[in-house]
């Protein structure tokens, strides 16, 4: 809501500066997202009457002004505008003058000529971008008068940005209305009288909905002139108020809705047939607006029409075919009360809005619907000339105004601080609430130009906006004192993050929207059913909501290259997002949080001492054992629509699966461009939470004994097949089975490899003898033999 | 007995000469050797009337340990020159790069929720959590924004499509971290809604949220931290009072104005916009605006099923992405969505 300063200073005039009067705005909840006069300051610029030009001797563009400036003798001033005349009144800045960027006015000689003065364009004055010559002046402006005056250029215009619950601060009489509130200033309300009627003719008016248009006001108005100006006045409050003049009879509509927050809507009384209706739409009705869009109105619009035809959306916009014109002679005009919910969203839903729309879905005063025809009837009458017709109001049950309970203890409780109920009384009576008062509790009977005043709670917010938040005590916060849990077997996130960070992995934040092309690569999915699509995409990069984190990371990989980054470790730990049936807590989607990482480049940091090894598998598979120290993970080959199928694992943890590890596969490296394949892995969060909180086993007071085993099996065995083997196969006292060596080449015949185990056992009771150990290892070797067909190496 | 003082000065000036430690052994024989000098003078003895034996024994004697003291010190001096060679040989260019990991580091604003979500633990709020594809109901009914709101027209909300194509009508990518409220409330209730008195809820939830906006200060996905007390005697002065020493807090300043102004928000009344100017740096002087809150409406408290009467309690909500700009002086937002590793590695 953009409005003048000196237009709101006529209906209040506190005694404030603009800035203080912007700030106390602001601090009472109607934010100002700009102030900022109309006009750069400049002085002695007045009203001059051009009396002679003659062509100045010594140059063809210029010519020698005889100037009447207003203080008795006329000044001769060169000008080199194009547009200059005799008669022509237009802005003289006189000796002495400072004009916008630092220009002094002096006597001085043109060409030889002495000018004292110069009139000016209004680009000279900083009141417009661009200018074609003097600023012409209206005839009627008083000569000598200071420009400023004339122009009311001493003004400001303020922009508010106003909260949907404010709409009765969408004119310039609620502004007032506030501003009175907030400054105990005194109000200077418009006066409207009511315009008797000099001609007969009305239209009837039909409420077939009542519940939506519960109030509506009509009147014609004949033999107006649609071409008459608008006064200089209105058409200054017009812009200054960010509304373009148009014409007349538009630009005293939007006048009347600036002042006093009512939308008028003025039809062209020719092109109406019968009575008018404001009735929802019905089926299929077809509508041409205002703004050129023809509009398949939906069921659930109010429509205002005649017997025949559509003739508008109320409280939205005009049809084109009803308009009026230049050439309209004869008006209906519409004042009418909409009911806020019947109009909200529908503007929205055709892909437009109107300031009209705006205010009716916010809700306008219903108390205000006859006023604002009159005084539209009296600015019409006033600059277009015509007859107005008498007022035909149609009105069925307006929306209540249910008192309202205050208690001035709970205002208390809620607020934190004391008040009294005098200060609430004083505050509300300030606002103009009606109020009856029972003790320290208050009736407040809301009037009809707010629309957020419904419960205690609204009356508490208009206290303590009106008290000053500011005034409102800050105390350190008191609360009942109670432990936070510290859930021992539950990892928190910063801890995984951190050993992240430790380990070399820089974390990234990506959005969670991405190619479509990403969810194939990288996660096999192209069926549309499996795709979660956004209905209304940022681009067409960012369309399919992620079911991996992998692409991003992929992704970033790619910048980072593409900025001379060799090395690159980087993780996310995000949501991911999938169709699913059973999806909780939002029916048919799951949500889980992942953990992916990705690293590229050198084993370790490029330097003097790090060798050339590239990242690999097993870098990874070491940092994702360290994460879920000191939980025991299984690996098993698997296939992975992202990752080389020799080069892929499967991740579980107490035989369940919680993501993957692997090579990207040669294809995205491909694709992606990248110089090497990145290895990358992707966890379910929810797993590498769960921690475990410690158990004690007795530690043996006996030594153990080690011995060492190789053996020589199928190239193509998985370790994991032989541990799970000897696990199984093992004597009590053998505690563990670490390899130490893996060997494949010369020395091995072809297709084999050979493995060296080191055997760790232990009795916690006593010594093991040599027969037991000798025994054990036996065992262990025909154990090998048996199931693998394994070899002992010599 | 010049004899044996000349063998002595001898063998002392032989001894210093030798710096090899094997020739120094065989000067020892040279002396103290079966064969050695001093050894064939104690021969010697011997032959002696006893009344001499004992002088020149021990005069003898005396030469002996001289020999054997300088012996034992040169040894020693060769030993510590050879050492000292030794180390010198050893020695690292302890001005090369150490060998190990490269650290890396967590995203700008993580650092920020960390430092949050640990502030607000120290005054006992938890952390929860809720869904990013959120019903419609939470993010905006259960908030007293019925559809058709003019309030939700300030929310440029991300729908999703259905596989046929047609737009999901009830499905949505949340545009606040609020909904959680309404979440944790609900299962507050389903817990301790049978007792007389309900524990108090003190929740932070912080988060990923969504809007149809891009631009230099808007991305179409940010970060969000919601805030919920609600207990039953929470008021208005004790938002302020926790906002304020939140802020101070996070910024470890206090030269930092705060200041509560009216706005509207439908799920709290009433409501405030957080601003804070700082009194000194770059942006000295200029109120930025931080934080939506107010105190919990009581609808949202009765769509939760919590009596607004017994409790009330107040919710806020942080932009961490914009904490985090004004406390490292990043100047661009969409910084933190590029994962370009020469600005994320400045926050290791």
């Amino acid at each position: 809501m953009k409005f003048s300063e000196s237009w709101l200073r006529t209906l209040v005039d506190p005694d404030l500066t603009s800035e203080a009067l912007s700030h106390a705005l602001t601090m009472a909840g109607l934010e100002v997202e700009e102030l900022k006069p109309v006009a750069p300051a400049f002085d002695q610029v007045v009203v001059a009457q051009v009396l002679e030009v003659a062509r100045h001797p010594d140059a063809d563009r210029l010519n020698v002004c005889r100037v009447d400036t207003g203080n008795g003798e006329p000044a001769t001033i060169v000008c080199g505008a194009p547009n200059v005349a005799v008669g022509l009144k237009v802005p003289c800045a006189l000796p002495g003058a400072q004009l916008p960027g630092g220009l002094t006015i002096k006597v001085a000689k043109v060409r030889g000529v002495e000018s004292s003065g110069m009139l000016c364009s209004a680009k000279e004055l900083g009141i417009a971008e661009e200018a074609s010559g003097l600023l012409v002046l209206p005839a009627d402006a008083p000569v000598g008068q200071s420009l400023r005056q004339v122009l009311d250029l001493d003004d400001c215009q303020f922009e508010l940005k106003l909260t949907p619950n404010r709409a009765d601060c969408l004119s310039l009489l609620g502004i007032a209305r506030e501003v009175g509130a907030i400054t105990g200033a005194a109000t200077r309300l418009p006066e409207v009288a009511e315009i008797p009627a000099t001609i007969a003719d009305t239209r009837a008016i039909v409420l077939d909905a009542p519940t939506a248009c519960p109030l509506y006001c009509g009147r014609i108005i004949k033999g107006v002139d649609a071409r008459a100006a608008t006064p200089e006045w209105m058409k200054r409050r017009l812009e200054r108020s960010g509304i373009r003049a148009i014409s007349a009879l538009v630009d005293v509509t939007n006048y009347v809705m600036l002042e006093l927050g009512q939308p008028l809507h003025a039809f062209d009384n020719t092109r109406l047939a019968g009575a008018v209706h404001a009735r929802m739409a019905k089926p299929g009705e077809k509508l041409l607006l205002l703004n050129e869009q023809t509009i398949a109105v939906d069921a659930d619009v109010l429509m205002i029409a005649d017997d025949a035809k559509p003739l508008a959306m109320a409280g939205i916009m005009g049809g084109e075919e009803s308009g009026i014109s230049l050439e309209t002679r004869e008006l209906f005009l519409e004042s009418a009360f909409f009911t806020p919910s019947v109009i909200a969203g529908r503007a929205r839903r055709y892909g437009f809005g109107s300031d009209a729309s705006h205010r009716f879905e916010r809700g306008v005063d219903f108390g205000g619907t006859r006023r604002a025809i009159e005084r539209a009837t009296r600015l019409i009458l006033d600059i277009c000339g015509g007859q107005a017709g008498p007022v035909v109001e149609a009105r069925a049950a307006l929306p209540s105004r249910q008192p309202v309970r205050l208690r001035t203890t709970r205002a208390e409780k809620v607020l934190g601080l004391t008040l009294g109920a005098e200060r609430i009384a004083a505050l509300f009576a300030g606002l103009g609430l009606s109020f009856a008062r029972q003790g320290d509790d208050f009736l407040v009977t809301p009037p009809s130009w707010r629309f957020d005043m419904e419960i205690e709670e609204d009356l508490i917010e208009e206290i303590a906006r009106l008290h000053g938040y500011d005034n409102i005590p800050a105390p350190a916060p008191r609360g009942r004192m109670k432990m936070m849990p510290q859930l021992e077997a539950q990892r928190p996130a910063t801890r995984i993050r951190q050993m992240l960070a430790d380990r070399g992995y820089q974390e990234v934040v990506n959005f969670a929207f991405v190619e479509t092309a990403w969810e194939a690569d990288f996660a096999g999915k192209s069926e549309e059913g499996e795709l979660i699509r956004l209905a209304n995409p940022i681009a067409s990069q960012m369309a399919v909501m992620r079911s991996t984190l992998i692409g991003g990371l992929v992704a970033n990989l790619v910048t980072n290259l593409r900025r001379k980054q060799s090395r690159v470790r980087l993780f996310e730990l995000g949501r991911c997002f999938g169709r699913d049936a059973q999806g909780a807590p939002v029916a048919g989607f799951s949500q889980p949080w992942r953990l992916a990482g990705l690293a590229y480049g050198g084993a370790l940091p490029e330097g003097w001492a790090a060798g050339a090894r590239k990242v690999d598998f097993f870098d990874l598979k070491g940092d994702l054992g360290a994460l879920l120290t000191p939980a025991e993970l299984r690996w098993e080959k698997t296939a992975h629509p992202a990752l080389h199928p020799g080069r892929a694992a499967r991740v579980l943890l107490a035989g369940r699966e919680i993501g993957m590890l692997g090579e990207l596969h040669p294809q995205w490296t491909q694709k992606y461009e990248l110089p090497q394949a990145p290895v990358v892995f992707e966890l379910d969060f929810a797993a590498l939470e769960m921690a475990q909180t410690p158990v004690f086993a007795e530690v043996s007071k006996f030594q153990p004994v080690i011995r060492d085993l190789a053996v020589v099996v199928d190239h193509d065995l998985p370790l994991q097949a032989l541990l799970d083997g000897l696990q199984k196969g093992k004597p009590e006292l053998v505690r563990d089975v670490q390899l130490f060596d893996l060997y494949a080449g010369k020395g091995v015949l072809e297709n084999k490899k050979s493995l060296a185990f080191r055997i760790v056992m232990q009795d916690t009771q006593r010594t093991l003898l040599d027969s037991e150990v000798d025994a054990a290892m036996q065992q262990l070797v025909s154990c090998l033999e048996r199931a693998f067909g394994a070899q002992l190496r010599a | 007995m010049n004899t044996l003082d000349d063998i002595v000065a001898h063998a002392l000036a032989e001894f210093a000469a030798i710096s090899e430690p094997a020739k120094l052994e065989e000067a020892k024989a040279r002396y103290l050797g079966k064969t050695g000098q001093i050894t064939e003078q104690m021969k010697t003895l011997g032959k002696l009337p006893p009344e001499e034996k004992k002088t020149v024994g021990a005069a003898i004697n005396a030469a002996k340990n001289k020999v054997e003291e300088a012996l034992n010190a040169r040894r020693e001096s060769l030993k510590r020159v050879a050492l000292e060679a030794q180390l010198t040989s050893e020695a690292l260019d302890v001005t090369l790069p150490g060998r190990s990991e490269q650290r890396g580091g967590l995203h700008p604003v993580t650092r920020s929720l960390e430092r949050i979500e640990a502030l607000f633990a120290s005054i006992g709020f938890a952390v929860a959590d809720g869904p990013e594809i959120e019903d419609d109901f939470h993010n905006f009914t259960a908030l007293n924004t019925p559809e058709d709101h003019p309030a939700r027209s300030m929310h440029d909300t991300f729908y999703l499509q259905n596989p046929d194509g047609s737009v999901a009508d009830k499905v949505l990518l949340r545009t606040h971290t609020s909904p959680i409220q309404a979440r944790y409330m609900q299962a507050h209730v389903a817990r301790y809604g049978h007792l007389t008195h309900m524990p108090e809820i003190r929740i932070i939830a912080p988060g990923r949220v969504y809007r149809v906006d891009s631009d230099a200060t808007h991305s179409p996905m940010f970060h969000q931290v919601e805030g919920l007390w609600v207990g039953e005697d929470v008021s208005f002065a004790d938002l302020k009072g926790v906002i304020a020493d939140f802020l101070r807090s996070f910024f470890e300043t206090d030269d930092l104005n705060v200041r509560f102004r009216p706005s509207f928000f439908p799920f709290t009344e009433p409501s405030a916009e957080i601003d804070v100017a700082f009194i000194s740096g770059a942006l000295k002087g200029r109120w930025l605006e931080i934080a939506g809150c107010g105190m919990v409406h009581p609808n949202v408290l009765k769509i939760a099923g919590i009596d607004p009467e017994k409790y009330t309690g107040f919710a806020f909500g942080f932009g961490p992405d914009r904490l985090t700009m004004l406390r490292y002086g990043v100047n661009d937002l969409r910084l933190f969505f590029e994962g370009d590793l020469r600005f994320l590695r400045q926050f290791a």
